[in-house]
């Protein structure tokens, strides 16, 4: 190729493909999402994910009979009506909406994650471990919008993991308990349909703290081309980052964990809202999203695919 | 290296044809042979130069490429295993970054132009790959669904066309982990075809087909070049190149080692006359006689370097000296004894 080519080549790229778009083969924009569509079908139609969701529909189910069968003599939940087990699980004989919150806080910092590490690790090594990666890329899927389509997919399946949670919660709350007005954990009272407005809150802030998660995994997942390698790597990490949280000398550290602030959701139920540690937890999950997705998208686009 | 004239006019007749089938369709293709790019590249699909690819590894696995595919031939690649010929496709494709230098596809650089150039170019790599958990169908719509440049109203119509043109519409519904191997490869091909493409990439397409699946996959590749189609297809089966191939390159340890068109490099060898009969002796003495060089005697034949002389006279030669012929004629040279001829040794030799 000579010298003049390639300073002409830069030219060309950007007037032809524009030139081919309107003209003759018109070509949609939005039809770049059809890879996007494509790939929320391919993930929810798998059994894995469905086998995900099921084991965390199951876990507000257990709660809430575990709950019921101890409280069926007329005593409080939980020892002494506080101290052991995961947050507001003394309230729910009160108020069924609580089995929502109770819920969310015992999955949250293992089952969620471990669910978005199986999507997010499994996102780009399973493709190039089943080698349909190569016939993607070939088609051609571009490998940043194969890659941002593999991350809206993990965030898409961080909501739907955390609601399929909250929805189960609030079924089985409702069946188990009465429902009404509650009270708040600063001790206002809130009416029963404000109480449902802050548990979808919750949810959403539960889903948001999995970005971070969902990052890291998919940067493992350009890492390697075994799926399984990926997810083991990233729940390892997820169980790593759990254990350091834990250790009073990593104190300094600690506020850069991405779990650090995750039960911070609780601070919702307060009045009013307290949101110094909710906003530090999204702009920790925003800094790993960044810093993540960054080096995923460094390593994917240089990548060799020999898969 | 050099086409032959008539090579090189058809190649531009398929281009002519080629894009005017573009304007009737109204599809605004990749211009392979336009402007900035016909200085270099008149009629060609595919240029390489000093393509190179080293491993991390250290293992030099492309080594210095100069390869060149005309538009409109079926062009077979071949080369035993180990010998380079995936990783090129790899760097065609734009899977793998060149160490160093050029690939052209359809006139563009690769892999920059990847997304230009792809969506006109179907590929099978290395066997098919399919998602287990979905129908053959629904693998399709799904490989199309990611070419941002496809159609999603015409999606289900392409998709079972692709699969009807490779005999799968029965087998449609089933799930891909069903499929045997010869269905897979047979699913993988209609990826390649779910849009009118210019450019087929075709890595050992016939692997794990039964005889009868092998002919219908030639005959295929056949009636899609007729449509104007290069093909490019590698193989390390000599006689599939050699029945369905107008051009070929030859491939062994990284290094090319011939390309040009098959009539070409069969004729690089020349055949050899051969005589059968019970009087080897005699036969082998006439023939001496009558100028052939390399007499050699192998049970009742006798082979010979062909003399420049007419045959039909070598052959009273030997019935006059009362040699009794039960067979004589030459034996064409095949690309399997050209490419033993160019490499010195047996194809299956892994590099």
């Amino acid at each position: 190729m000579s010298r003049v080519e390639v300073d002409r080549m830069p030219q060309a790229e950007a007037v032809r493909p524009g030139s081919a778009i309107e003209g003759g083969r018109k070509v949609s924009p939005l039809w770049t999402f059809g890879l996007l569509r494509s790939e929320l079908l391919t993930t929810f139609r798998r059994w894995r994910t469905l086998a995900l969701l099921a084991v965390l529909a199951a876990v507000p189910i257990l709660v809430g009979i575990a709950v019921k069968i101890e409280t069926s003599d007329g005593g409080a939940a939980g020892p002494g009506g506080g101290g052991g087990g995961p947050a507001f699980i003394s309230q729910i004989t009160n108020n069924g909406l609580f089995l929502v919150f109770t819920a969310l806080a015992a999955t949250l910092p293992f089952f969620l994650p471990m669910a978005i590490g199986v999507i997010a690790g499994d996102a780009i090594a399973g493709e190039a471990n089943a080698g349909t990666l190569r016939y993607l890329l070939v088609a051609p899927a571009g490998r940043s919008r194969l890659l941002l389509t593999k991350y809206a997919t993990t965030m898409a399946f961080c909501l739907v993991a955390t609601l399929v949670v909250a929805l189960s919660a609030l079924t089985v709350g409702a069946l188990l308990f009465p429902l009404g007005d509650l009270t708040t954990i600063s001790g206002t009272r809130i009416s029963f349909a404000e109480g449902l407005g802050r548990a979808l809150l919750i949810a959403l802030v539960v889903a948001a703290s999995l970005i971070g998660v969902a990052a890291l995994g998919l940067f493992v997942s350009t890492l390697t081309n075994s799926g399984i390698a990926a997810m083991a790597t990233t729940v390892g990490l997820l169980i790593t980052v759990q254990i350091l949280d834990q250790i009073p000398q990593l104190h300094a550290l600690q506020p850069y964990f991405f779990s650090h602030y995750w039960l911070s959701f609780a601070d919702l139920m307060r009045d009013p809202v307290y949101w110094d540690e909710l906003v530090k937890n999204l702009g920790i999950q925003a800094l790993y999203a960044a810093v993540f997705g960054s080096a995923a998208w460094a390593r994917f686009t240089a990548k060799d695919v020999t898969a | 290296m050099e086409e032959l004239p008539a090579a090189d006019t058809d190649g531009v007749d398929q281009a002519d044809r080629t894009d005017r089938a573009d304007g009737a369709d109204g599809a605004d293709r990749v211009e392979g042979a336009d402007g900035a790019d016909q200085v270099d590249d008149v009629g060609t699909v595919i240029a390489t130069r000093a393509l190179t690819k080293r491993y991390r590894g250290g293992q030099l696995a492309v080594d210095g490429l100069d390869l060149t595919v005309p538009v409109g031939s079926v062009f077979g690649f071949l080369g035993p295993n180990g010998s380079g010929k995936t990783t090129t496709i790899r760097m065609l494709m734009g899977l793998i970054e060149p160490t160093s230098g050029t690939a052209r596809v359809l006139g563009r650089p690769m892999p920059r132009s990847a997304r230009a150039v792809l969506p006109h170019v179907g590929a099978l790599i290395e066997g098919p790959a399919l998602y287990g958990f979905l129908s053959g169908r629904d693998n399709l719509i799904r490989y199309d669904a990611a070419d941002p440049t496809a159609d999603p109203r015409t999606r289900r119509t392409r998709v079972a066309t692709a699969l009807d043109r490779v005999g799968l519409t029965a087998a449609a519904g089933k799930k891909a982990k069903a499929y045997s191997l010869g269905m897979k490869q047979r699913l993988g091909l209609a990826a390649a075809l779910l849009q009118p493409r210019r450019l087929l990439v075709l890595d050992e397409p016939t692997n794990g087909l039964d005889p009868q699946g092998m002919r219908e996959i030639r005959s295929l590749i056949r009636e899609l070049a007729s449509d104007g189609t290069t093909v490019f297809l590698s193989s390390h089966l000599l006689d599939e190149i050699e029945q369905v191939c107008t051009h070929a390159a030859v491939m062994a340890q990284g290094r090319l080692i011939t390309q040009g068109a098959v009539a070409e490099l069969a004729a690089g060898t020349r055949g050899r006359l051969v005589v059968t009969t019970p009087d080897t002796g005699d036969a082998a003495r006439v023939l001496k006689e009558q100028g052939a060089g390399d007499v050699v005697i192998t049970d009742d034949r006798v082979t010979a370097e062909p003399p420049e002389r007419d045959l039909a006279d070598v052959n009273a030669a030997l019935v006059t000296a009362g040699v009794r012929v039960r067979g004589f004629g030459v034996e064409r040279a095949s690309l399997e004894d050209a490419f033993v001829a160019l490499t010195g040794e047996g194809f299956d030799v892994a590099g």
